[in-house]
């Protein structure tokens, strides 16, 4: 099973029927994969805090759901992760695309790769790394823990992991 | 008519239906007017009312009605497109359209001068867009409900605001109600 087959199956298996995604371009197999799969309502944002917007109302309607997005966009969400997801205590697996990390070819990603970990540390946002195609082999305990303890949960996955650019 | 004049007389018509409400003094003032499990309070996160909104009634049956404001939906653009696209007709996006920034204390938006946001939400794909005067927002509303159709309403109304208690209710007891109603009333 490719990668990016695991990662939608362990988020089915995690009764996850809503996702929405801005996409990247280490992001595109998996958000095609979510797109085709017939057990995700796959909704595309303008951004991302938009999109956690829509992921906090499925999750009062009794859905999971979960966000696609690229590093940059943590930058962009702080204030909804804090004053939305984090304030009403709402889960949220985010997986990130972690650009700017070894073989980058764009030297601005770096600027916000170097900012990414600290920004999820002082927001208290449990954080993993995904280096090898193994870690994936955690993504289904990551998704089980985010909807037992409603947090949102960041899942960063790099270059390594992707297999390049 | 001013906001609250407007929320006034929508109450009858949406008491009972699951509503979305704006950040500051809108959700303040249906708070002081008709407190309701069934009513969600943005409490910070300016813009995402319709978000939410659109999040909720993709994935359930029951009708949902976002109020929103003229500057929130400046703010969040992006909303109306996606809005278009992703058709729930248990929808109703209400935005009191009063050409300011109505809690930060009546700064003037782009949506009072030349920028017209139901042209803009047809231009976006929005398929039942009415533009309404204060005085009619009732009607509107009820005729929506009863439509079971998606429906974009932007109610023209002056800007100007009531004194308002802010919320202390906890966000986590605002949210955990209005889940407890909305599966309550999914199961009945």
């Amino acid at each position: 099973m490719s990668v990016n087959d695991r990662i939608v199956a362990d988020f089915v298996k995690n009764k996850i029927e809503l996702v929405t995604t801005v996409p990247c371009k280490q992001l595109a197999g998996v958000i095609e994969k979510i797109d085709q799969s017939p057990d995700i309502y796959h909704i595309p944002s303008n951004k991302e805090d938009e999109g956690m917007g829509i992921c906090a109302g499925a999750f009062m309607g009794g859905k999971r759901s979960a966000i696609i997005m690229q590093n940059t966009a943590i930058g962009v969400t702080v204030n909804t992760l804090v004053t939305l997801t984090q304030y009403y205590r709402m889960p949220l697996p985010m997986l990130i695309s972690y650009r700017g990390e070894l073989g980058e070819p764009v030297a601005c990603q770096v600027e916000m790769a170097v900012h990414t970990k600290a920004l999820l540390a002082q927001l208290h946002i449990p954080t993993y790394h995904f280096h090898k195609e193994q870690d994936a082999d955690e993504l289904d305990a990551i998704l089980n823990h985010c909807f037992m303890c409603n947090k949102p949960v960041a899942i960063l996955t790099d270059a390594s992991f992707w297999k390049g650019y | 008519m001013i906001r609250s004049d407007i929320l006034k007389n929508l109450i009858p018509v949406i008491s009972n239906e699951f509503v979305v409400c704006n950040i500051g003094l809108p959700s303040q003032e249906l708070h002081m007017l008709d407190d309701q499990p069934t009513n969600f309070y943005m409490l910070g996160t300016m813009g995402l009312s319709s978000s939410i909104g659109l999040g909720l009634a993709l994935v359930q049956k029951q009708t949902v009605i976002a109020i929103d404001g003229d500057g929130s939906v400046l703010t969040n653009f992006g909303t109306l497109p996606t809005i278009a696209n992703n058709v729930a007709d248990n929808f109703i996006l209400f935005i009191v359209d009063n050409g300011s920034y109505g809690s930060t204390g009546d700064q003037p938006t782009y949506a009072g001068k030349k920028t017209s946001l139901s042209k803009v939400a047809e231009a976006c794909g929005c398929e039942n867009v009415i533009e309404c005067q204060a005085s009619e927002a009732a009607d509107v509303m009820k005729s929506a409900i009863a439509s079971r159709k998606m429906t974009i309403i932007v109610c023209k109304c002056e800007s100007g605001n009531i004194k308002v208690p802010v919320i202390t209710m906890d966000p986590v007891v605002i949210r955990d109600r209005f889940m407890r109603e909305l599966s309550a009333r999914s199961a009945g």
